[in-house]
């Protein structure tokens, strides 16, 4: 009886840890600013690419793609402040509608929210510091 | 055993009766304030409400032809006010009715009406880019344009506000309701079109009103 007792709590154990094994990766603090992220994410960003990032049709990209976060990581805060405009390409398909900035948020409002996008949507483990944000916006082009 | 089977038979039996109760008596309420008019049918005096409509309209559409009333002759369908570059409400709104237009994608009974209220941008052109980029490949949901007091105008009888207003993102503020019409051109439900759970009534909604008029 003590045995399957066990057993049971055992396997509750392992089920919990592979549920939230994904979590584990993540550092408290970078946990902390996807936190706050999700919630101006909710506020600036939903609206056109979704709750799980999923875009909308052609209109606006999804931001799940890993290689676009990747590869243009050192460009996410300019996108987010100021905006873009031109074609680009995400996951494989083409877009090409101008995406209008958030101005009103402040640096480290955007090392919030590229955070949650980053880690929820992309694979990302680490978090945007302040300084680095500060440092991306100095070279917007 | 003969038990089980009589109380199983008796369960569905109770079960088709509620849900046929649920079916043809559930109808959607019609919208707006009605004018009572007096008239005399077979020599009696009979008291007839009368129901806010919409009236004949004549727009421009995504394919730069003029789109009446005649176009949602016989069908139900579901109209609401946006503009393509909106950065707040539509996207949602949008993106929400789009799982309507799927699930009765080429149902002859319904279609989808959204009026442009960005009268300088949204030429039909634009209009065109929009829909085929949100995957709309037939003529079932129609985007139009037209003058801003022909359109602003409409937006009053189907109960939505919009205004133009630099104060807003975008330079124009309205409501993202979606609103059910029937083939009497009669209000018959309005859902906002932010919210998952007034969408999903307005799904259920709509399977309620093709019943009405099979």
């Amino acid at each position: 009886m003590i045995y399957k007792y066990l057993t049971g709590i055992l396997t509750l154990i392992l089920a919990l840890n592979l549920l939230f094994s994904c979590n584990n990766k993540l550092s408290v603090q970078t946990m902390q600013y996807a936190t706050i992220g999700q919630k101006l994410y909710v506020q600036h960003c939903q609206n056109c690419h979704g709750a799980k990032g999923e875009g909308l049709g052609k209109l606006y990209p999804p931001l799940t793609d890993q290689k676009f976060l990747e590869e243009n990581r050192d460009k996410l805060a300019c996108i987010v402040k100021n905006g873009m405009a031109g074609e680009i390409v995400v996951n494989g398909e083409k877009f090409n509608q101008a995406m209008p900035g958030v101005p009103s948020l402040t640096n480290i409002d955007v090392a919030y929210v590229l955070t949650y996008i980053t880690t929820y949507f992309g694979n990302s483990t680490t978090h945007f510091t302040q300084e680095e944000v500060i440092q991306m916006l100095k070279d917007c082009r | 055993m003969k038990k089980i089977v009589g109380l199983a038979s008796f369960t569905l039996f109770a079960g088709l009766l509620f849900q046929s109760c649920d079916n043809t008596e559930r109808k959607l309420p019609i919208l707006g304030e009605a004018t009572v008019e007096k008239k005399m049918v077979d020599g009696k005096e009979v008291i007839d409400s009368i129901y806010p409509t919409i009236p004949d309209f004549k727009f421009l559409n995504q394919d730069s032809v003029y789109i009446t009333q005649d176009f949602f002759k016989d069908k139900i369908y579901v109209a609401n006010f946006f503009f393509t570059h909106c950065p707040s409400i539509c996207p949602t709104m949008q993106r929400n009715l789009l799982k309507a237009y799927e699930k009765y994608k080429n149902n002859p009974k319904i279609a989808f009406l959204s009026h442009s209220i960005d009268f300088k941008y949204d030429q039909p052109h634009v209009l065109k880019d929009y829909a085929n980029k949100l995957g709309i490949d037939n003529d079932q949901w129609q985007f139009v344009m037209g003058s801003k007091a022909d359109i602003y105008g409409i937006s009053e009888k189907y109960l939505v506000y919009t205004k133009e207003d630099a104060s807003v993102p975008g330079g124009y503020d309205h409501s993202g309701y979606l609103v059910i019409i029937d083939p009497e051109r009669r209000l018959r439900g309005a859902y906002d079109g932010t919210n998952d759970e007034q969408v999903t009534k307005l799904l259920e909604d709509l399977d309620v009103i093709l019943n009405e008029y099979r």
